[in-house]
């Protein structure tokens, strides 16, 4: 819709006269009225204003260098999971014990993103799969171009798996194409089942959500079947997994599923 | 507040098409947001002017276009909006719908000042 007259329809030219606005939409049907520019720069007599259509994604470079990665982990075989939640829910745990069932079995790698420091890297170091840290110091996000970096060095030698730890955050890592296979979702039973609805942008995207810490739910006043519905609510067909890292409850269908994505 | 990056990406997008077209200063630059795009229009629109500080986009006016989530329902063939908190079809209430709308981060255009001499 045009802000300045109302008019529907996005395809349309404006061109400027003085203080008389234009517009020649698409449809054929032009008119003009008049529009102000109150905090306009005084404009030079040889000036003249037109407008320019677009169209491009405003991520587009960051859109553009995770397609680069794609097709890199398409060629050399890898399936790149992007695992997005908020900070605390559990994600490296869960890497841990993922990586050691998944050992000798599917060669695995990590890319692992945070503020600062390399804990994560090595908490999850000696489990046979190479590890890198990101720290984006002051970024909220991994993006398409920090991960295409270390693609090579990290899964270039026969890795099957890359599993891409974002930095813990619901919101901002959901907005930046890594160049991922798909997303993965996770959500603590401590976090309160209706994440998914506060939080759709994430768990839209995401094709497969992780409810963590299952183990707790006899502690909490926390109902799994309204988290389900709010998950499919935002994401009808989502594939839910409920799991504990701590007991080994549900890691082992986590792990079947991953060893079959890889073959 | 992933905002700064989008606005950096943006202005330096700007910056690219204003530099082709010739132009000496940017007046307007207008942009679609999607409902489901995790961009907060209000961060972006405060973050703007500051990125856009000392380029050929200094000054000039951020336009954001909501746009809201669209759904076209796979059963019943039904094409409308719907809360972004809620993916179905609002008439049949079937869930086998496919996203039509709300992922926007576009730009659209961009109004520029020409210098013709």
């Amino acid at each position: 819709m045009c802000k300045d007259c109302g008019c529907g329809g996005d395809a349309h030219v404006h061109s400027h006269d003085g203080q008389v606005h234009s517009h020649e939409h698409f449809e054929g049907n032009a008119h003009s009225h008049s529009h102000e520019h109150p905090d306009e720069l005084p404009v030079s007599a040889t000036a003249e204003t037109r407008t320019v259509e677009i169209r491009q994604k405003i991520l587009s470079r960051n859109d553009e260098q995770a397609e680069r990665n794609r097709a890199w982990l398409k060629a050399h075989g890898v399936v790149a999971v992007n695992l997005i939640s908020s900070p605390g829910t559990g994600k490296t745990y869960l890497l841990e014990r993922t990586l050691e069932g998944l050992r000798d079995k599917v060669p695995c790698a990590v890319i692992t993103g945070d503020q600062r420091t390399d804990n994560d890297a090595r908490r999850l170091q000696g489990r046979g799969a190479p590890v890198r840290q990101i720290e984006t110091v002051n970024s909220c996000h991994l993006d398409a171009e920090q991960v295409g970096r270390l693609l090579p060095e990290v899964a270039g030698n026969g890795v099957k798996l890359l599993f891409i730890e974002n930095v813990g955050n619901l919101v901002c890592p959901a907005a930046f194409d890594l160049g991922e296979t798909f997303k993965i979702a996770l959500l603590s039973t401590t976090e309160g089942e209706d994440k998914p609805v506060k939080y759709p942008t994430l768990f839209s995207n995401a094709p497969v959500a992780v409810l963590t810490k299952m183990d707790l739910v006899p502690h909490l006043d926390w109902n799994a079947a309204a988290c389900r519905a709010y998950l499919r609510q935002v994401r009808p067909g989502v594939f839910i997994f409920e799991l504990s890292a701590k007991t080994g409850l549900g890691m082992e269908a986590w792990l079947d599923y991953l060893v079959k994505l890889t073959e | 507040m992933h905002e700064l990056s989008i606005a950096q990406a943006l202005v330096e997008q700007v910056e690219g098409a204003a530099a082709k077209e010739h132009a000496i200063r940017v007046v307007r630059v207008v942009i679609a947001v999607g409902t489901l795009s995790g961009v907060d229009p209000e961060a972006l629109r405060s973050l703007f002017p500051l990125v856009a500080e000392e380029t050929v986009a200094a000054g000039a006016e951020l336009f954001i276009e909501q746009v809201a989530t669209r759904v076209r329902c796979l059963a019943c063939g039904l094409e409308a909006q719907t809360d972004a908190a809620f993916v179905g079809c609002t008439a049949c209430g079937s869930r086998d719908v496919e996203l039509s709308a709300g992922r926007e981060l576009n730009i659209k255009s961009i109004e520029l000042e020409v210098d013709e001499r």
